[in-house]
C-alpha cells in the first residue's frame, strides 16, 4: 500500500492534476452549495461567450463580418432539426471520448489516451462483429459493444497498471499508447484484416450493410447518440451518488487520505480506468457500426482529441458532458458552411476550438475571485 | 539510385539518414522541451508550435525568397505561442497538461489557416552541408547532406549542457525547477525564469518546424508533423533531462522511424505500419524499464508540474 503515495510523487506531471479543477471543493455533505455550483455554471459559459467573441474579432480580421459568421455557426449547428440532427451525430461520440478523460481524472489521473481507446475499441469491435456477422442483429451489436468496451477499457486500464505498478506517467504512456493504437490499426487493415476490395483506403471487411446500427426513428441520428447520453447518465450517478464515486473523489481529492481511510486505491483506480477506455471504445464501435461500417483510418479522426477538450469544458462532470458535447458537437457542424460561405478554410474550427481551452482554462483561475459566488458567513 | 543495389547496406544507410535528417525535428523541440522543463513547467502544445513553426518558415522563405528568413520567423512565431502557455499556465490552477493540449489545438489551428494558400506553391529551401561529397555511392552522399539546423542543434545540444553545468543564469533555472520556494528565497524571480524558458524553448520548437518545412521533407502541408511535437515530452523524459542526451534520444527516434521506409525500399514491407509505431513502443518500454514508484526519476526537476 505505501507505494501509492509515493507512485503520486515520483511521476512527473500527475502532481498537477488536482488543480485542474477536478478536486473541486465538494458540496457539503447534506445540502448543495447553491452559490458554487452557480459559480461552476458562470464561469465556463461566461468563458465560452468570451471565446466566441475573440473567435469574431479573429473572424472581423479576416474580412468575414461576425454577425453573419455567428448566423452562420447557428443556422448551421442549431438552426433547423435538419442541422441539429447533424449535431447530434457529430455530438455523440464526443460524450463518449470525454468520458476517457473526465473519469480518471476525477482520481486525480490525467487521461489523454482517448484517440488510443476509440481506435482500439473499433478495431475490437469490428473484429468481433466479423467473426459473429451471421447473429442476428441484435446479439451482433450487444457482441460488438462488449468487444469494444473490452478493447478500449483494457487498454486505458493497461495505462493504469503502468502508473500504479511502476510510477509510469499516465498522461505521456496514454499519449504514445494513441500512436500505438493507430499502427496497429494501420497494420491490421493494411495486413490480415484487410479487404482486397478496399484499393484507396484500405479497410477492414465490411459488416453486412442489414447489420449496421440503425437510426432513431426517420432521423439521420444513430444509436450512438443513446449510447452517449446512456453512459454520461451512468457516469454522472456514479461518479455524484454513489459510495463508489465518492470513493474516487476521495482519491482524487487527497490519496493520502484515501489510502489511510483503508480505500482499495488500485482497485478502484483500475476500474474507474477501465470503465473510462470502455465508453470511448464504445465511441469506436458506433463509428465502426453506424458510420463506416469497417474498421479504417477513418477511426482516428481527432474525436478523442476533441473529447479532452469537452471534459475539461465540462468539468469532468457527466451531466455537463451531454450540453458540452452537443455544443461542441454544433460547432464541428457548422465547419462545412464557414467553408463555403465565408471563404474560411476548415481549421477555422480548429481556431475556435483551441480559443474555446484556452479561455476555459484561464477562466479555471478566476474560481473564488468572485466575491458574489462566495458562501455568505454567518 | 535503387536500394538493392546496394542489398542491406541500403537499409542501414536508410535508417542513418533518417537519423540525421528525421531525428532534426526531434531534436530541437526535445531541447525547447528540456529547457523548459528544467523550469519546472511542461508544455505539451509543442506540436501545435512545431506546426506553426513551419508553415511560418515556408510562407515567409516564399514570401521573401530568403530560407534563413523563415527560419527566424519560425523562432518568432513558436515564441508568440511559448508567451500565451507561459501567460496561461503562470496562472493559479492551470494545468500544464491541459494548457499544452489548448496550444495543440490553438497552434495547429493557426498553422493550417494560415498556411492554406502556401500548400501549392514552392519556397526556397535550406542549403544541405554536403559532408557526404567523399562518396562515390549517391546513397551515402545523399545520407550525409546535413541540415544547417542539426548542426545548430547538436552546437545548442552541448551549449545547453554548458548553461545548465556552469552559468549563473543557468543554475538560476536548476533552482527553479528544482525548489521554487528556495530561489524565490535567493531573490530570483520564479514567473519571470519561467516565462523566459517556455519562450525559449518555443522559438527552438518553432524552429524544429522550419526543419520540417524547408528541408525535410521540405513542402508545406498539413500532415507534415508526424507527432514529432507531442513526442517531445517523452524524449526528454527518456534523455533525463540532459540536452546532450537529448541529441542520442532524438537520433534513435529519427532512426527508429526510418526502419519501415527503409525495409519497404528493398522490398521488406511486413510490418511496415507497426515500424512506425517503434518510437512509441520503444519510449513506453524504456519508461516502464526506468520508472518505479519508490523514487523519482534521476534527473528530474523537483518542482516538475507541480502546482504553483
Amino acid at each position: 500500500m505505501s507505494q501509492i503515495s509515493q507512485a503520486k510523487a515520483s511521476v512527473v506531471p500527475s502532481a498537477a492534476a488536482p488543480s485542474t479543477g477536478v478536486a473541486a471543493p465538494m458540496a457539503a455533505a447534506g445540502g448543495v452549495n447553491w452559490r458554487a455550483t452557480l459559480e461552476a455554471i458562470v464561469l465556463p459559459t461566461g468563458a465560452v461567450i468570451v471565446a466566441l467573441i475573440l473567435f469574431l474579432l479573429f473572424c472581423f480580421t479576416q474580412g468575414a463580418s461576425p454577425a453573419g459568421v455567428f448566423a452562420a455557426i447557428y443556422k448551421a449547428a442549431f438552426g433547423s432539426w435538419y442541422s441539429f440532427q447533424n449535431t447530434l451525430v457529430r455530438a455523440s461520440p464526443l460524450m463518449l471520448t470525454a468520458l476517457c478523460t473526465a473519469l480518471p481524472a476525477r482520481l486525480g489521473l490525467v487521461m489523454i489516451g482517448n484517440e488510443g481507446a476509440l481506435v482500439v475499441g473499433g478495431l475490437a469491435a469490428a473484429a468481433a462483429g466479423l467473426a459473429a456477422q451471421s447473429a442476428s442483429p441484435l446479439a451482433l451489436w450487444a457482441i460488438m459493444i462488449l468487444a469494444g468496451m473490452a478493447g478500449g477499457g483494457l487498454w486505458i486500464s493497461l495505462v493504469g497498471i503502468l502508473y500504479y505498478a511502476r510510477g509510469v506517467n499516465e498522461t505521456i504512456s496514454s499519449l504514445l499508447m494513441n500512436y500505438i493504437a493507430i499502427g496497429v490499426l494501420n497494420h491490421l487493415v493494411n495486413g490480415p484484416m484487410r479487404d482486397p476490395a478496399s484499393l484507396n483506403k484500405p479497410s477492414s471487411f465490411p459488416i453486412p450493410d442489414d447489420k449496421m446500427l440503425p437510426t432513431l426513428g426517420s432521423s439521420n441520428v444513430h444509436f450512438g447518440l443513446i449510447f452517449g447520453i446512456v453512459c454520461c447518465l451512468i457516469a454522472w450517478v456514479l461518479i455524484e451518488h454513489t459510495t463508489f464515486g465518492f470513493k474516487v473523489r476521495i482519491i482524487g481529492g487527497n490519496i493520502r487520505a484515501a489510502k489511510m481511510a483503508g480505500l482499495p486505491v488500485i482497485r478502484i483506480g483500475l476500474i474507474t480506468c477501465f470503465l473510462a477506455g470502455a465508453a470511448a471504445g464504445i465511441a469506436g464501435m458506433v463509428e465502426v457500426a453506424a458510420v463506416h461500417g469497417r474498421a479504417n483510418e477513418s477511426l482516428a479522426a481527432g474525436y478523442g482529441y476533441a473529447g479532452i477538450l469537452v471534459a475539461f469544458v465540462a468539468r469532468h462532470r457527466g451531466l455537463p458532458i451531454i450540453f458540452v458535447s452537443t455544443l461542441l458537437g454544433g460547432i464541428l457542424a457548422s465547419g462545412g458552411i464557414l467553408q463555403r460561405q465565408f471563404k474560411l478554410p476548415d481549421a477555422t474550427i480548429l481556431v475556435f476550438q483551441g480559443l474555446v481551452f484556452i479561455v476555459i482554462l484561464f477562466s479555471d483561475s478566476l474560481y473564488g475571485k468572485f466575491k458574489i459566488f462566495k458562501e455568505a458567513r454567518a | 539510385m535503387n536500394g538493392e543495389s546496394i542489398g542491406w547496406w541500403g537499409v542501414v544507410i536508410g535508417i542513418f539518414a533518417g537519423a540525421l535528417r528525421g531525428g532534426t525535428p526531434f531534436l530541437l523541440v526535445s531541447l525547447g522541451e528540456c529547457l523548459t522543463e528544467k523550469s519546472g513547467k511542461i508544455n505539451l502544445g509543442l506540436e501545435g508550435v512545431l506546426l506553426m513553426g513551419a508553415m511560418s518558415a515556408y510562407a515567409v522563405s516564399y514570401k521573401t525568397g530568403s530560407p534563413w528568413v523563415g527560419v527566424f520567423a519560425a523562432g518568432f512565431a513558436g515564441a508568440v505561442l511559448g508567451a500565451i502557455h507561459a501567460f496561461l499556465v503562470s496562472r493559479p490552477k492551470v494545468n500544464d497538461i491541459a494548457a499544452g493540449i489548448a496550444m495543440l489545438l490553438f497552434g495547429s489551428g493557426m498553422a493550417f489557416y494560415l498556411g492554406k494558400p502556401y500548400v501549392q506553391p514552392s519556397a526556397p529551401q535550406l542549403p544541405g552541408i554536403p559532408l557526404g561529397a567523399w562518396s562515390h555511392l549517391p546513397q551515402v552522399a545523399a545520407a550525409l547532406k546535413i541540415s544547417p539546423l542539426f548542426v545548430l542543434g547538436v552546437a545548442l545540444a552541448f551549449a545547453m549542457r554548458w548553461f545548465f553545468q556552469n552559468t549563473r543564469a543557468g543554475m538560476q533555472v536548476r533552482a527553479v525547477g528544482d525548489a521554487p520556494a528556495a530561489a524565490r528565497a535567493m531573490g530570483v524571480s520564479v514567473s519571470r525564469t519561467r516565462f523566459v524558458c517556455i519562450v525559449i524553448g518555443s522559438a527552438l520548437g518553432g524552429i524544429g518546424g522550419a526543419h520540417l518545412s524547408l528541408f525535410y521533407p521540405g513542402a508545406w502541408t498539413e500532415a507534415i508533423s508526424s507527432g514529432q511535437g507531442l513526442m517531445a515530452v517523452a524524449l526528454v523524459i527518456f534523455a533525463r533531462w540532459n540536452p546532450v542526451q537529448c541529441l542520442t534520444a532524438a537520433m534513435l527516434f529519427g532512426g527508429a522511424q526510418a526502419i519501415g521506409p527503409s525495409l519497404q525500399a528493398v522490398g521488406i514491407s511486413a510490418g511496415y505500419y507497426l515500424w512506425n509505431a517503434s518510437p512509441y513502443v520503444l519510449t513506453l518500454v524504456v519508461m516502464i524499464l526506468t520508472c518505479s514508484n519508490k523514487r523519482t526519476l534521476i534527473g528530474a526537476p523537483g518542482a516538475l508540474g507541480a502546482a504553483t
